[in-house]
């Protein structure tokens, strides 16, 4: 590149030299390096415009078709560009030449640049007039339904209910009938891809031929011998269930949901468990108490755990859109009784599922029932082997905190807290800190103090860096909630101490501490107290430490008065910039100019 | 396509093709490690344990002379996996290709999987007949042009050039397993495979490379109670959800992924009782499964043990429907094929297009024609001594003890340095592929 432009300013500066830059794109567009390639289809809109509508038309266009063979990378970005193409080939009435292209890329391999290619053209297929809709754009469509290969025909499954509103009659009835063509495709890979688009062809249609056409498509891909596919169709019924009238539910989709429900597969059931809380707000209240309610608590009793996680996620949502009438009687009589089960359920990921929902439920049954029926479950799952159980109980304290307040739960939480805080497992004991600030909020500054301030400093000399580093942090969220004062008296004393550690890794941890506190702390303890100890520290005799002492008066200095930078500050930056260590050295030089020091 | 790959022993094989060098000196990089023709039988793969892919390609169909209908020419060859170190377990990785699986095609690209002990790899194998050409600021050859000339800006244009193959990795799924590969099965849901090592079995997407699911896992908690290992597995060619895996146990598990996410449970569990009276210090390494294949049409699989090839009913557990010894002459050599490490080997088997014959391969370079409806089976060599065009196989016998005849080979002279692992049957036509150490030898049906 540096070679050919120095061979063009070298050649002559009379030239046009609005071409160069254009010239240099345009014969990247087949440079060996993937990277130059992609730059200049990520610029192919300056190309076109350079080029004028009728050179893009004829050459620019025709060129991109052909280069299909290149990486997934660039194919992708050139299908993107193509979807934004229209006044760059002259407006809607030409919006048609960029059909050739996009049908090549709509008919690769690769998934993600076919679907991007399917966007772009569902993007210009609306600045297509009805007309050429019919003339150039439905029968690309029909082409690639009934092209050779699955990758067209799969494309094709994302074309039709973009069309299908703004064609002619005649039109329409091909496109149903290619439609449930590809529903019955040799291929599973084309039967998915109908599945997927079955709900969405749904909604645009009239509602009599969703009624004779999409229920018996839906019937058969909900039926199909893969389960792969009748997994996609339980999605498509939800989109069907929210077309129909409610009459016509019960006759028309809810035999195929059953069945579903109780597939032989578990990986459809598992649909059926992800996809419930919609297919609850599709079905409405009446269905969904005669129907759904037994539905849910098979899945929550699933005899495959994938089946009941998925299940247990959804047990706050399902509970929530439960009609107001009868919610208390069906969780009560229904659903707590599942989901007690499965508090002892014998898969962590289940057991941990229903922890990340459960406490919810105390808002939806109120103060009596949550502690009467709940709080038992909330300390089970405190007590649970499994931390992430433990985790997700405290990380979502606050709504049962609103309910009966967390003092209810204070005796359990604790031994649960102590003993995260202690798990042999780092990623554990980092876990637990990041919901410190929050539990402190909710038990208040007393308890606090009495209970977990000691571990909040015995994290600070964690053998783990990354513990320590979040115990840090900690502290100044702690000091944003409870105040400076509170820090001058309980945290900052002990934070100073460490300065005298043998350990030097624990006296570095009192810098970090400083950096982190000094803000919220403010001027006046930074100055009184703590600025003494950082300066004595410049003498430690690690170079580690004495350099994170010029890092900290960098990082504290904006917190001082100038006075005190100049006269204090000042000098101790300078003995440390002549210190012996190379890397002491340039730290302090570089807090001396970083606060103007010189 | 005369009976559509069907008959057995009334189709007379001859020769057509072989490749390879000729030389009795074999380069270790040259033995064939499996071969594979692809779903249409246009094209056939083999691997070789230097790590190449090799493809063949099928000329189209020639009227005037029908009799070349099958020639098979390269195609494309490509270095497909390099060896490597793991420097964490102080393991050389073998560049050897254990496994080649076509994927259905897709579009006008073929693609395959082929493994090594670790790692697979999804190729795409496509066909560019067109080149842009044009450039703004330099000349077709390179030179950089005046810029001073330059006062109009070209687009490049596509034009013709000679036909290219070209072989390009698009996928690379590593880190899968512990144990060494060794299958690898495409789901009939053409989204998903499988791979078997050692000890377990993983699921994975074709489009994913990060994540596998582990489906089937025997590893015991201690290492020291291990009793058997996973020798083989297979996708049903139909049904989706059903898989099965050989052990070195002689056992087959049929596994639904219907019923759970991992399947150590088996649905299904097909083995034959030992026969007491053949029991001998031999009867657990001769019954370890080396290949097990589905029929096409799905109702049967067959499996190759050391002596023989069984078709099992899928309906059927107890016991298999059909038994054929593939060279029972060898039970009285057991001990020194023992000592040889031949017991060990690794035979492979395929069905031919309609499941009516069945084919494996022995030593001497003998291979194996099972006919299952007339329940007879010929034995023919893949030899140089018998490739003149369209010259006719003659079927060989071994001589079982007792006295020899004339034409029978006596057991004494096999050559157990020439065996054949390795066979295909092309999907629809009477064209097999046979390896023999580092010949591809193709024959077909003699046509008259």
């Amino acid at each position: 590149r540096t070679k050919q432009s120095l061979a063009f300013k070298m050649a002559g500066a009379d030239s046009d030299d609005s071409l160069y830059p254009i010239a240099v794109l345009i014969d990247e567009l087949r440079n060996e390096d993937v990277q130059l390639r992609l730059n200049s289809i990520k610029k192919l809109s300056t190309i076109a415009l350079a080029l004028g509508v009728e050179r893009t038309r004829t050459e620019l266009l025709p060129f991109l078709t052909d280069t299909i063979y290149d990486e997934d990378e660039v194919l992708l970005a050139l299908a993107e560009q193509l979807g934004n193409f229209t006044m760059l080939v002259g407006g809607p009435e030409y919006v048609h030449c960029l059909l050739p292209p996009l049908e090549s890329l709509a008919t690769v391999e690769e998934t993600v640049v076919r679907d991007k290619a399917v966007e772009s053209l569902r993007k210009i297929s609306h600045e297509h007039s009805p007309v050429d809709l019919e003339v150039h754009f439905e029968p690309l469509v029909k082409r690639l339904a009934s092209g050779d290969w699955f990758t067209s025909r799969t494309s094709a499954c994302g074309l039709f209910s973009v069309c299908y509103p703004r064609v002619s009659s005649t039109v329409k009835a091909e496109i149903r009938q290619h439609f449930r063509t590809l529903c019955s495709d040799d291929t599973p890979m084309v039967r998915r891809a109908a599945a997927s688009k079955l709900g969405e062809f749904a909604k645009v249609l009239e509602l009599e031929y969703v009624k004779s056409d999409i229920i018996s498509l839906f019937t058969a891909l909900a039926s199909d011998e893969q389960d792969s596919v009748r997994l996609l169709a339980v999605e498509a019924g939800v989109s069907i269930a929210t077309l129909l009238p409610q009459e016509d539910l019960e006759a028309l989709v809810m035999p195929t949901l059953r069945q579903a429900a109780e597939d032989k597969s578990w990986r459809v059931r598992y649909m059926v468990a992800d996809k419930f809380s919609d297919l609850q707000k599709a079905v409405g209240p009446e269905i969904t108490k005669n129907d759904l309610v037994p539905a849910f608590q098979n899945l929550l009793k699933d005899c495959e755990a994938e089946v009941r996680a998925a299940a247990a996620n959804k047990v706050k949502e399902f509970c929530e859109n439960l009609p107001e009438d009868s919610r208390e009687t069906i969780i009560m009589t229904h659903i707590l009784p599942c989901v007690k089960e499965l508090v002892s359920d014998t898969n962590q990921h289940v057991k941990s599922a229903l922890a990340s929902v459960i406490m919810g439920l105390s808002t939806i049954l109120g103060k009596d029932n949550t502690i009467e029926h709940l709080l038992p479950l909330f300390l089970a799952q405190l007590k649970d082997e499994c931390p992430e159980v433990r985790l997700n109980i405290i990380s979502n304290l606050d709504c049962v905190n609103e309910v009966i307040g967390i003092r209810q739960l204070s005796q359990s939480l604790l031994p649960a807290i102590v003993e995260l805080a202690e798990d042999a497992k780092w990623r554990v004991r980092l876990a637990i800190i990041e919901y410190m600030p929050l539990l402190a909020g909710q038990l208040g500054v007393e308890f606090f103090d009495e209970k977990l301030n000691s571990l909040c400093m015995a994290w600070l000399v964690d053998h783990v860096y990354a513990i320590r580093e979040a115990a840090t942090c900690n502290l100044m969220k702690l000091v944003e909630k409870f105040g400076a004062e509170w820090a001058q008296n309980t945290i900052v004393p002990k934070v100073l101490g460490m300065a005298n550690d043998p350990n030097y890794l624990h006296r570095m941890t009192t810098l970090f501490c400083i950096n982190a506190l000094s803000e919220v702390c403010g001027q006046e303890i930074t100055t009184k107290h703590m600025l003494p100890v950082v300066f004595k520290m410049s003498n430690d005799q690690v170079a580690n430490v004495r350099f994170n002492v010029a890092k900290s008066l960098q990082k504290i200095g904006p917190v001082l008065d100038s006075n005190c930078l100049q006269t204090e500050v000042k000098p101790v930056l300078e003995k440390l910039a002549s210190d012996q260590d190379i890397d002491v050295k340039y730290f302090a030089q570089e807090a001396i100019s970083v606060l103007s020091l010189a | 396509m005369a009976g559509a790959g069907g008959g057995g022993n009334d189709v007379q094989w001859c020769f057509s093709q072989v490749k390879g060098a000729i030389d009795d000196d074999v380069a270790e990089a040259d033995i064939i490690s499996t071969v594979e023709f692809n779903h249409s039988g246009e094209l056939l793969a083999t691997g070789d344990k230097g790590g190449r892919v090799v493809i063949f390609q099928q000329e189209t169909e020639n009227k005037s002379q029908p009799q070349c209908r099958s020639e098979y020419n390269v195609y494309s060859t490509f270095q497909s996996h390099e060896p490597e170190f793991d420097y964490l377990k102080s393991l050389e990785i073998e560049e050897k290709i254990n496994k080649i699986r076509w994927l259905p095609q897709k579009n006008a690209a073929q693609f395959l999987l082929s493994t090594n002990d670790k790692t697979i790899k999804l190729w795409k194998i496509s066909e560019r007949d067109k080149r842009p050409e044009g450039y703004n600021l330099k000349e077709e050859d390179g030179r950089y042009r005046d810029a001073a000339t330059i006062t109009t800006l070209r687009v490049p244009v596509f034009r013709p050039m000679d036909l290219m193959v070209e072989a390009s990795p698009r996928r690379v799924f590593a880190n899968g397993h512990t144990y060494h590969i060794n299958s690898i099965s495409v789901n009939s849901d053409n989204e998903t495979y499988l791979s078997a090592d050692d000890l377990r079995i993983n699921m994975w997407h074709l489009e994913i490379t990060d994540r596998s699911f582990n489906i089937v896992d025997i590893k015991p908690a201690n290492m020291e109670e291990l009793t058997e290992v996973i020798t083989a597995a297979e996708f049903h060619p139909h049904q989706c959800n059903t898989f099965v895996y050989s052990s070195s146990k002689g056992t087959i598990r049929l596994c639904d992924m219907r019923a759970s996410a991992l399947c150590d449970k088996h649905s299904k569990l097909f083995e034959e009782p030992e026969d007491p009276s053949n029991r001998s210090f031999f009867s657990e390494i001769i019954s370890s499964i080396s290949d097990v294949k589905f029929s096409h049409n799905g109702r049967y699989m067959m499996t190759r043990d050391y002596l023989s090839v069984k078709i099992w009913d899928l309906n059927m557990e107890n016991r298999p429907v059909e038994t054929y010894q593939v060279h029972e002459y060898l039970r009285s050599k057991l001990c020194s094929l023992y000592e040889n490490d031949c017991i060990f080997d690794k035979f492979e088997c395929c069905w031919n297009g309609n499941d009516s014959v069945v084919m494996t391969g022995s030593y001497n370079n003998f291979f194996r024609m099972l006919d299952r409806s007339q329940q007879r089976d010929v034995t023919l060599e893949a030899s140089r001594e018998s490739c003149k065009p369209r010259q006719v196989l003659k079927p060989r016998r071994v001589c079982a003890g007792g006295k020899r005849k004339k034409d029978e080979i006596s057991v004494d002279s096999l050559d157990f340095n020439k065996k054949i692992l390795h066979t295909a049957w092309h999907p629809q036509e009477n064209i097999i592929a046979v390896a023999t150490t580092n010949n591809l030898y193709i024959f077909q049906e003699k046509v008259n």
